[in-house]
């Protein structure tokens, strides 16, 4: 069986998981007794669909199985709390959704909402939503997320425990918070994405990358209207375009401004150029779509070769007005110095040089480490560098790190 | 929450590291260690468990013996302390560590004393 057919099976299969647990916990608020339903099903499907390919109606598949085996499957985990009012809950559930699995509603929006909800700790939105929607084991979660398995399952209970004992709403907020309740959504799917981009050459969290793109398409169709969820996934996809490029042959890091640009994936930047014009529209709104114009800017200057910083910069402005955040103020700093000066990047530096949160985050001595070299304060720049080597976690930057810095000492 | 890291070393696996270049990386480490704050504390190396001495004392009679206490394929070889809010820094902190490329770092929460 080759690859291709595995990932089509496991996608069907996800798919009217993701649908049918949301309609399922929808009713009833109890994510896990929904997981309880659906395990056998699900687990068959992603053992028998693959081999026998997807079935012609893959919800009232997983229904039947679910249905057959489900009383069984809920007894035997009921020591939660479940009791027998429960199962025959979930038996109406799953007897009704079967009796017509054409019209089962989409309800997966919802999910996420009550997933992302305020009452959910921030960090474990993103588990959540892999587990629900996508159905991964929470050893799998634990693994791209580098948590021991134990903990990730321990946090996961917990967290449905707490959508059900709090009756967290799964619903699709009201117009007037749905802009900052989307947001929840979006960072916990951006959240998933990141960690897959900066574990490089590592398979679970490259495809974690790749769920995370799955789950953006998947907002960006449920809510077409909503300019910041396109921005997400144009930002994802231009990311996601320049990941060949970013290690050369012997897996050595290769900075933005040196990467070969016939390595980034065209069709993949021109998804997202469109998404990001659908986005821009009625004018940028939020974060995700600043972002992504930041993303468009850099392909733009290294395709045409024609220096665009003072448009990076005005973009890192509005980012900064909008999120304050330590990362942009940095990554300004480097555009900065393009136009200005490395002098007058370091001095846009002051205003977080004291913040304490700096002293152990990479990104920051890394950055300051290029800009002092640049500036020739080349103790400065040994001293940053040298704690930006000691606090990389990827391999590839260590040693960039370390190249940068005997660069100084010969230079 | 603060956490001892404690480092083994896989003795196959050290004898093939580039020493140079894995104490260039050490010494990178135990700077980040230093600057990150109070409850950090830079990495220290211990020498090789076969002379390390083993004491033992029960009935009034004391045990003397030659290392290594435990004759196992990785060694214990050295700690370092770290004050972190969670489990997912800890990990962070142990994968930084370099000695992580040549054994495993394992990650103790240490049980803080609580006044009555």
């Amino acid at each position: 069986m080759d690859d291709l057919a595995r990932r089509t099976a496991e996608r069907a299969a996800r798919d009217s998981y993701g649908r049918l647990l949301a309609f399922l916990a929808a009713r009833t608020r109890d994510v896990a007794g929904a997981e309880d339903a659906l395990a056998e099903a699900f687990a068959s499907a992603l053992k028998s669909w693959p081999e026998q390919g997807v079935p012609a109606n893959p919800d009232a598949w997983l229904l039947t199985v679910a249905r057959r085996r489900q009383t069984d499957a809920v007894r035997r985990r009921q020591t939660r709390m479940a009791g027998e009012v429960h199962i025959q809950l979930m038996t109406e559930e799953l007897e009704e959704a079967a009796a017509n699995p054409q019209t089962i509603p989409d309800r997966r929006l919802a999910l996420m909402f009550a997933c992302a909800h305020p009452e959910i700790e921030a960090g474990m939105r993103a588990p959540l939503i892999l587990q629900t929607i996508l159905g991964l084991t929470a050893i799998d979660i634990a693994a791209a997320f580098l948590i021991p398995p134990a903990t990730m399952g321990q946090r996961l209970v917990r967290a449905k425990a707490r959508i059900r004992e709090l009756g967290v709403p799964f619903a699709i907020p009201e117009r007037e918070e749905l802009a900052a309740r989307l947001d929840a959504v979006l960072d916990a799917i951006y959240a998933a994405y990141a960690k897959g981009w900066t574990e490089i050459g590592d398979t679970a969290a490259e495809r974690l990358a790749d769920e995370a793109i799955w789950l953006g398409r998947l907002v960006v169709s449920l809510l077409p209207d909503e300019p910041e969820a396109k921005g997400m996934l144009a930002l994802m996809l231009y990311a996601e375009a320049r990941r060949g490029a970013r290690r050369d042959g012997a897996g050595a890091y290769v900075p933005l401004e040196r990467q070969d640009i016939e390595l980034w994936d065209e069709q993949q930047i021109m998804a997202a150029e469109a998404l990001l014009r659908q986005a821009n529209q009625a004018g940028p709104t939020g974060r995700y779509q600043i972002e992504a114009a930041i993303q468009s800017a850099h392909v733009a200057r290294r395709v045409t070769g024609r220096p665009n910083w003072d448009a990076v910069v005005a973009l890192y402005d509005v980012l900064l007005g909008l999120t304050q955040s330590p990362v942009a103020l940095l990554n300004r700093a480097a555009a900065l110095a393009e136009i200005e000066g490395a002098e007058a990047a370091l001095t846009s530096l002051d205003a977080i040089a004291g913040d304490r949160r700096m002293a152990d985050y990479q990104p920051y001595w890394a950055a300051r480490g290029h800009l002092c070299a640049r500036a020739g304060r080349k103790e400065e720049a040994y001293e940053a560098l040298t704690l930006a080597i000691g606090l990389s976690i990827d391999e590839a930057v260590r040693h960039y790190l370390i190249g940068q810095r005997t660069a100084l000492q010969d230079g | 929450m603060r956490y001892m890291m404690i480092i083994h070393h896989d003795a196959e696996a050290m004898a093939k590291a580039p020493q140079q270049e894995l104490w260039a990386e050490y010494a990178a480490f135990n700077q980040a260690l230093n600057k990150a704050g109070e409850g950090f504390s830079g990495g220290l190396r211990l020498s090789p468990g076969k002379q390390g001495t083993v004491v033992r004392s029960s009935g009034g009679k004391t045990d003397v013996l030659d290392g290594p206490y435990a004759d196992t394929r990785e060694q214990l070889a050295g700690y370092f302390f770290i004050d972190v809010p969670d489990i997912e820094q800890a990990v962070e902190w142990a994968n930084r560590c370099p000695s992580s490329k040549y054994g495993a770092i394992e990650i103790r929460p240490i049980v803080e004393q609580t006044a009555s």
